[in-house]
């Protein structure tokens, strides 16, 4: 059965779970941005690409 | 537990989310958000909106970690103080354990999160930050010596320098200056408010200037610290930081300062009383307007670069 009566503790409690969860929100938002533009700013090097500071080949000359 | 188990002394423990908001001390974050960003874009090295946006963020969340530490520790000084008696740890709105959870877990996340969206050197300044002011400031200095107000004003001047690491990863002449006009104008800002505060700190035992030396003691260092610190902010115009509009508010503002302070420094006690402390309460606000203009002053510089406008 619903409760008739609102508890002010209820209220208090809403606050601090909607608070939490758009905080939540915005932090995995904010963490997207961020790994966005970290991987356009740089450029990235894939494994089949040459390393400029590479170690001596294994078998070279 | 059950809804019948409700009891108004548990309704009076029940913290909502604003109370965790408060703990963080958003007054002083708004202050820590603006002199770090200023920190930052007065910086010779641009930095991306998103990343100069997260830097920002982590910081100010240091300084509320820091804010939220200091209440825990504190909490029996705010009780007695009228000003902080209605913070949420003395009111009972949030328990001293949450107080102490919040700071740890905030301190922690803000110095790593700031490590990695910016660079390693700006997170670990952070780290020392937090630790200045929750350490050497809250548990140390602030009760045992009356220069409490001088070297805990350390913590507060550091934002401007860690967004000035976010931006270059070090520090330089400019950031340092930064760093010193706001450690500098700290002492004549705070020692003006508990001259006319001076019941509140009294009652709590915190040894301020005006109670350990006395409150002819007290207007003589903040015109000592004014005089140190006018030379020091006009001198910052020199750097590549300043420039002709920075100069022309450090210097109007100075030179209203040094006034203030000399009317503060002439004044007994007796007059001061008299007229309810005007002078005191007028240059407390001239010191809020100086910093944030200065500051403003910096921003400015830094935007009019774009225009090549502004600097020297």
């Amino acid at each position: 059965m619903p409760l008739a009566h609102e508890h002010e503790i209820h209220a208090r409690r809403r606050s601090r779970n909607f608070g939490l969860g758009a905080v939540l929100v915005a932090f995995v938002v904010l963490i997207f941005l961020l790994t966005f533009v970290k991987v356009t700013q740089q450029s990235i090097a894939f494994p089949d690409q040459p390393v400029a500071s590479g170690k001596p080949d294994a078998g070279g000359n | 537990m059950s809804d019948a188990s409700i009891t108004p002394e548990v309704t009076g423990g029940e913290a909502e989310f604003g109370d965790y908001i408060a703990l963080l001390k958003p007054r002083v974050m708004s202050l820590v958000v603006f002199t770090a960003f200023i920190g930052l874009i007065a910086a010779p090295v641009p930095v991306h909106p998103v990343i100069a946006f997260c830097a920002v963020l982590f910081i100010a969340i240091g300084g509320g970690a820091s804010g939220a530490l200091n209440m825990w520790y504190d909490a029996d000084i705010d009780a007695v103080m009228k000003r902080t008696s209605g913070r949420p740890i003395p009111s009972g709105r949030v328990g001293a354990h949450e107080a102490l959870a919040l700071g740890l877990t905030l301190a922690g996340f803000s110095c790593v999160m700031l490590a990695l969206a910016a660079n390693v050197f700006s997170g670990l300044f952070l780290a020392f930050t937090i630790f200045f002011y929750a350490v050497i400031y809250t548990m140390w200095l602030k009760r045992w010596t009356p220069q409490n107000i001088v070297i805990g004003g350390a913590a507060g001047a550091f934002p401007p320098m860690i967004g000035w690491a976010v931006s270059t990863g070090g520090v330089s002449l400019e950031s340092v200056l930064m760093f010193l006009l706001v450690f500098m104008w700290t002492p004549p800002h705070f020692w003006a408010l508990a001259l006319f505060m001076k019941s509140d700190y009294d009652a709590a035992k915190v040894p301020m200037l005006t109670a350990t030396h006395g409150r002819r003691v007290t207007r003589r260092h903040i015109l000592a610290y004014t005089l140190l610190l006018a030379p020091l902010a006009i001198g910052t115009g020199f750097t590549s930081i300043g420039g002709p509009f920075y100069m022309a508010v450090a210097v109007v503002l100075n030179g209203l300062f040094l006034l203030g302070a000399l009317r503060i420094w002439r004044r007994d006690e007796e007059a001061a009383a008299a007229d309810g402390y005007k002078v005191e309460k007028s240059f407390f606000k001239l010191s809020l307007i100086y910093l944030f203009a200065h500051f403003a002053a910096i921003g400015a510089e830094a935007g009019l670069h774009h225009f090549n406008v502004g600097g020297w």
